[in-house]
């Protein structure tokens, strides 16, 4: 009977370092059976990790396994892949769909486990020659969706689907498992219309009373309300506080996700510049189809010479902003450069217009990996303004100009402290820190009056990080370049710029001086508009 | 250990077994009878008939598209230009000059629209391009019958139309460039026409990839994402590049004609791209990066295998077995470049 | 409006077969042939070639393309062939026998074959290709210097005079039309073989089939996305190299029998013409790189195979060259196959395109 009172999941003190950065200090918290817990937390919170640690990702121990114990059912589990986790039970829905386009709902929900009848042949040519048998298939998957209690056709395919039915069908998918006793759902209504989270939430309810656990990843705080028992905010790896559903506001959570404790760096924050009148840059209606990043409609001015900070949760939609403005992804709208307006879609004209942009793909949009500093440095402004060019035959052959752009590389390799062997070093061999430092100076060549940077300090370490803002700040204030910057990291933003936009949903929620304290911006990211958090 | 393996890595293990192999043959030639200096003749003369339709692959594959299997495009370019120089009746190399004018507007619009056609299907640009290759050479097959020709050095004689399936360049271009300038040092015949030629288009490529438009054209194979991004119309210096490329293979046939002494119609350019394709390959080029030296390299191990294989073969066991291993080897080798993981990092 | 764009639709999707049937009609009647004689012509293509085609529809399931590596099959076949002409057994037998020879060196090539294709995931079109191509050169090695010497055959029927390699020609008298004779009919002057029937519809059976086994889920699985396909813990390169060594070891039977209805094997070029024809066939039917059915096999060889008688007399009767139809034919193999790669990337590329509208619509909305 005893075991009956063991909580179904239970982590102590649970920790983890990647590098010796630790990621995850002291987690402790537990699960009962039929429990709704909500997590929240920023990006980089530690919310993933935590995830990865329960269902033992490869990426884990690949890096040096965790501390502290996990629990299941009273025993201590180690599992070393995520197929021994299904085993014991879990089941995870991610962000991202795993379905196949192709096949039925039917056909998803169980797919690989497909019920099957044996033959004569399966003999001769193995059991991978049984036939499926249809009925029980349909028959299994429309029991699973019954017990998740929503309405989905088993026979629909999923390329015809409302994105809400995939959900669905993924949550299906891991209800069928005949084991499954604790279900973890990774933002499972960031992509559905509100109707369609409202059945969620149903659903959620109904597996809790059949006794099945649940871990909500949510930053819809409202959601955490309706549906959980109990809320653990985490942030910079730890639990910041357990909180009973019941007694707990939006206001209180919102704050314990983004407040930190007033430290030095915020404290000696930047005096208030005035902003200047003048609209540098001013956008209308924009929307942007840029996948897991969509803008719906963004209405935006910046003035001239400030340092203006985007900021927002993941997937709403804030990288999408100079992305679609660059031409990178299908955009549309109004967007007015100092009076003149500048064709969406074509990224020549705005560099053409003086605009620069520091992707947050650094290996995928950023660099050439496979070409030199200096290429990588010098090509933009070669080729959009005829920089580091010799000419002959009047101005016919444009000749690169090799003494031009060794210069150019050095200047800045000396300037941004770039960690490399020579300017010739492939910039696939530096590290990310170098690598994101080669990416402003790339942009910083072409002496751009507008310059967009995304992301500057993803995936870099702490010391690269400082510099790189360093640098940001210094050529806005010495030079008066417009920036706008956007990142994840609100502390980031407060400590460099001057205004701040919240971006939700593909739009923008808000924007705020950065001198704001830190709740005002987190009760605009999980999507309440200023005066309701007021 | 480690430094031979990060080498061997580099070099990769196909092309060293062929430059192994190679040597083997010459070291081996002058014990089973055959005459070095000839062989060493033999393959220059190869090398300067085929160096040029090796070079046609570069731009292609800087820009991104990948191997040139269409290269018949370009010859087929190049085989208007032929036939219809001849046509004119103009003689000695006036009559080559003349070709490589008359094919040069063939290869600009067909290398625009070949280079459209890819644009539209990125990413199995190779597949689609070994069709277009030959279902242009079947096309023009039925040209060949059809085009009112009338010249009787290239008209079937009984029946008064439709070209020859072979057509001699003899008092035409036939080794024009072969002769001139050609030295005897030993036993060892040198021709520096040939050699000059294709140094000429090799350095007018190397000059336009120092060029603004030559890089762009590189980071567009490099990262085409990158090049977008920095306000590059990658579809256009992709055209270019095929253009660049089918142009190249038009002056490459006419190259191959004179030293070869015969213009080869019909299904004759149906597989020529393979050669050219391997020659490359087996220099040190991958699907998406490509330089002059790997050009060089492989068109002299290419046909150096080529040229020795035969008769050394011949000589030990009496039994010519070199069309076979020139198919296993060339192709093999483009096979191992493709089974490879993609050169570049992304 | 709707049915305007539906139609439209059904245009684009099929505009092949369409080409296809507008061109055989125009020939028809050009080419001047009796309805019997077509009709029988027909009948013995489909009887020669639909083995071979249905032999491509597996891998195609499983996402990999159209299997240009088909000729290693055709190449297993043939040394099948080789083997039981030369030891003289005849009939039935002698292709039963052959179809056991055949089936491990399929089997082996196949393997081969699927695991190059692993190593080049995303363009395993081009790589099948090559490995064909490379293959090609492999078969010449051992036929004709291997057959003879290393491998012992002493049938002047089949050896070289030199004393070893396989001739060119070889009249495989001995099981010519076999299968084709055993059990027909003549139903108005045209002749029906039944077993072939049945042994093609017993293909057929087996392709429906196979498509409700597991491993047909698992490989249409594969087909659609492999990542998917792994994480739920299907093996995924497995199944992808199973679908190769399948569809070669059919192509090896289907090559068997279409060389003794044939009559006569081309030593050196029968497996490399083959590939081409069964792939132009199958395209003209309507299949694409991705979707292929039974309807798409039959369709296309009646109508690839149709144009091919039609296309030299039509082009004597035009043209007053036969050859000018001889190239013709061949000009619309490789085009037909141009066409349809074209087509299929620039449909994919078209989809893609479709979210961005999407979005801007609902921007509209939103503000309506």
């Amino acid at each position: 009977m005893s075991e009956m009172t063991k909580p179904l999941l239970e982590m102590q003190s649970v920790s983890k370092e990647y590098n010796g950065n630790p990621v995850l200090k002291d987690v402790n918290f537990t699960l009962k059976e039929g429990e709704v817990l909500g997590l929240v937390g920023e990006n980089g919170a530690g919310k993933s990790t935590l995830m990865n640690i329960l269902f033992g990702m490869d990426v884990i121990q690949q890096t040096g396994g965790y501390g502290g114990k996990v629990l299941i059912d009273g025993k201590e589990v180690k599992f070393a892949s995520p197929l021994d986790a299904l085993n014991a039970g879990i089941g995870m829905v991610h962000q991202e769909f795993s379905l196949l386009p192709g096949f039925t709902a039917a056909e998803n929900i169980l797919l690989n486990r497909e019920p099957e009848n044996r033959s004569v042949l399966s003999l001769v040519f193995g059991p991978r020659a049984n036939t499926i048998d249809r009925k029980t298939l349909q028959k299994k998957a429309i029991d699973a969706i019954t017990k998740l209690g929503v309405s989905l056709d088993s026979d629909m395919l999923v390329s015809e689907m409302p994105v809400g039915h995939k959900q669905f069908t993924e949550i299906s998918r891991e209800i069928s498992k005949s084991s499954i006793r604790l279900l973890v759902l990774d933002e499972p209504t960031a992509v559905l219309s509100e109707k369609e989270a409202e059945m969620l939430l149903k659903a959620i309810r109904n597996l809790s009373a059949q006794g099945i656990a649940v871990i909500f990843i949510t930053h819809r705080l409202q959601e955490i309300l309706d549906v959980c028992n109990k809320v653990i905010v985490m942030r910079d790896g730890r639990i910041i506080s357990e909180l009973e559903a019941e007694k707990t506001s939006i206001p209180e959570m919102a704050k314990l996700m983004v407040g930190r404790e007033v430290s030095a760096s915020a404290s000696s924050k930047r005096e208030e510049k005035k902003l200047s009148d003048d609209i540098v840059l001013s956008v209308k209606n924009l929307w942007v189809d840029m996948p897991g990043e969509t803008v719906k409609d963004v209405n935006l001015e910046v003035h001239k010479g400030e340092f203006l900070g985007i900021g927002g949760l993941a997937g709403q939609g804030k990288i999408g902003i100079p992305n679609g403005i660059m031409g990178l992804y299908p955009s549309g709208g109004k967007v007015v450069l100092n009076g003149k307006e500048i064709p969406l879609g074509d990224t020549r004209a705005c560099l053409d217009s003086s605009i620069a942009f520091v992707s947050e793909d650094r290996r995928g949009v950023g660099l050439l990996l496979d070409e030199s500093l200096e290429w990588n440095i010098a090509f933009p402004a070669m080729q959009i303004q005829n920089k580091f060019l010799k000419k002959y035959l009047g101005g016919l052959i444009k000749w690169r100009d090799q003494g031009a752009i060794k210069a150019v590389t050095d200047k800045y390799i000396k300037q941004l402290q770039i960690k490399c062997t020579s300017s010739k070093q492939k910039a696939k061999e530096l590290s990310g820190g170098n690598q994101q430092k080669i990416c402003l100076a790339k942009a910083f060549a072409l002496e751009p009056k507008l310059l967009f940077v995304s992301e500057p300090t993803r995936g870099i370490d702490v010391g690269a990080k400082a510099l790189v803002l360093q640098a940001l700040k210094e050529y806005n204030s010495k030079l008066g370049v417009t920036i706008v910057m956007i990142s994840s990291e609100l502390e980031e933003l407060r400590q460099c710029c001057d205004r701040i936009a919240i971006v939700t949903d593909g739009a923008i929620s808000g924007i705020l001086p950065a001198s704001r304290p830190s709740e005002d911006f987190g009760m605009l990211m999980v999507g309440k508009s200023k005066k309701e958090a007021n | 250990m480690e430094k031979v393996r990060s080498f061997l890595a580099s070099f990769g293990l196909p092309r060293l077994i062929i430059a192994g192999f190679l040597l083997l043959l010459f070291i081996v030639a002058p014990f089973v009878g055959i005459r070095v200096g000839a062989s060493i003749s033999d393959t220059l003369a190869r090398f300067g008939m085929n160096s040029i339709m090796v070079l046609a692959m570069v731009p292609m594959i800087h820009s991104g598209c990948g191997l040139n299997f269409g290269l018949p495009l370009g010859i087929i370019s190049g085989l208007l230009g032929a036939t219809l120089s001849i046509e004119t009746g103009v003689t000695g190399p006036l009559s080559f000059l003349l070709a490589i004018l008359y094919s040069t507007p063939f290869a600009l619009i067909f290398g625009w629209g070949y280079g459209k056609l890819l644009n539209r299907v990125k990413g199995s640009e190779m597949m689609i391009a070994t069709y277009v290759g030959f279902s242009s050479v079947a096309f023009m097959s039925i040209m060949w019958l059809i085009l009112p020709y009338s010249s009787p050095t290239m008209v079937w004689g009984y029946s008064g139309s439709g070209l020859r399936t072979t057509i001699s360049t003899d008092g035409f271009y036939s080794q024009i460039l072969h002769n001139f300038l050609c030295l005897k040092v030993g036993t060892i015949e040198i021709s520096f026409g040939e050699i000059l030629f294709f140094a000429l288009f090799a350095f007018i490529i190397w000059a336009f990839l120092h060029t603004k438009t030559g890089t762009a054209m590189t980071a567009v194979g490099s990262n085409p994402i990158f090049a977008r991004a920095s306000g590059i119309s990658v579809d256009r210096q992709r055209t270019l590049s095929v253009i660049m490329s089918t142009w190249l293979g038009a002056l490459g046939i006419l190259c191959y004609q004179q030293g070869y002494g015969f213009i080869q119609l019909y299904q004759g350019p149906m597989y020529m791209a393979m050669p050219a394709v391997s020659a490359i390959l087996i220099g040190g080029a991958s699907v998406n990066k490509a330089s002059i030296p790997n050009v060089i390299i492989g068109t002299i191990l290419y046909q150096g295998i080529v040229t020795m294989t035969p008769s050394v073969m011949n000589n030990i066991i009496h039994t010519d077995m070199s069309e076979v291993l020139r198919i296993i080897v060339s192709n093999g080798m483009i096979l191992y470049a493709l089974t490879r993981k993609s050169g570049a990092s992304r | 409006m709707r049915k305007d764009i539906d139609i439209r639709k059904f245009l684009a999707n099929n505009i092949v077969p369409i080409i296809f049937i507008v061109l055989c009609a125009v020939c028809i009647p050009l080419a001047g042939y009796s309805g019997q004689y077509l009709v029988s012509q027909i009948i013995t293509r489909i009887m020669r070639n639909s083995f071979l085609v249905l032999s491509l529809l597996i891998p195609i399931m499983a996402g990999m393309g159209l299997n240009f590596g088909m000729t290693l099959g055709a190449m297993a076949g043939q040394i099948g062939i080789i083997f039981i002409t030369a030891w003289n057994v005849v009939g039935i037998p002698g292709l039963l026998l052959a179809a056991i020879i055949a089936t491990p060196i399929a089997a082996l090539l196949g393997w081969f074959c699927g695991k190059m294709l692993n190593m080049a995931k995303g363009r395993e079109m081009i790589t099948s290709y090559m490995i064909s191509f490379f293959m090609n050169g492999v078969y010449q090695l051992v036929v004709l210097y291997g057959m003879g010497p290393v491998i012992p055959l002493h049938s002047d029927q089949v050896i070289l005079p030199r004393g070893y390699g396989v001739r060119n020609t070889i009249d495989l008298i001995s099981v010519r039309q076999s299968v084709d004779n055993f059990w027909a009919l003549t139903i108005g002057g045209v002749k029906i073989p039944l077993l072939t029937i049945i042994l093609i519809a017993l293909l057929c059976v087996v392709i429906i089939w196979f498509r409700k086994t597991k491993l047909g889920q698992d490989m249409r699985a594969v087909g659609q996305d492999m990542e998917v396909a792994r994480e739920a813990g299907i093996k995924v390169e497995r199944t992808r190299i199973l679908a190769i060594v399948i569809s070669t070891i059919f192509a090896a039977y289907g090559m068997i029998l279409y060389l003794s209805n044939m009559g006569t094997l081309n030593t050196y070029n029968s497996h490399s013409q083959i590939g081409m024809f069964s792939i132009a066939a199958l395209l003209v039917g309507g299949a694409s790189v991705s979707r292929a059915s039974i309807k798409n096999v039959f369709l296309g060889i009646i109508l690839f195979h149709l144009m091919f008688i039609l296309a030299p007399q039509a082009g004597r009767e035009l043209m007053g060259q036969a050859q000018i139809g001889e190239f013709f034919r061949v000009f619309i193999s490789y085009g037909v196959i141009t066409l349809s790669l074209v087509l299929y990337e620039i449909r994919e590329r078209r989809e893609k395109a479709e979210s961005a509208k999407a979005i801007a619509a609902q921007q509209k909305e939103a503000k309506a």
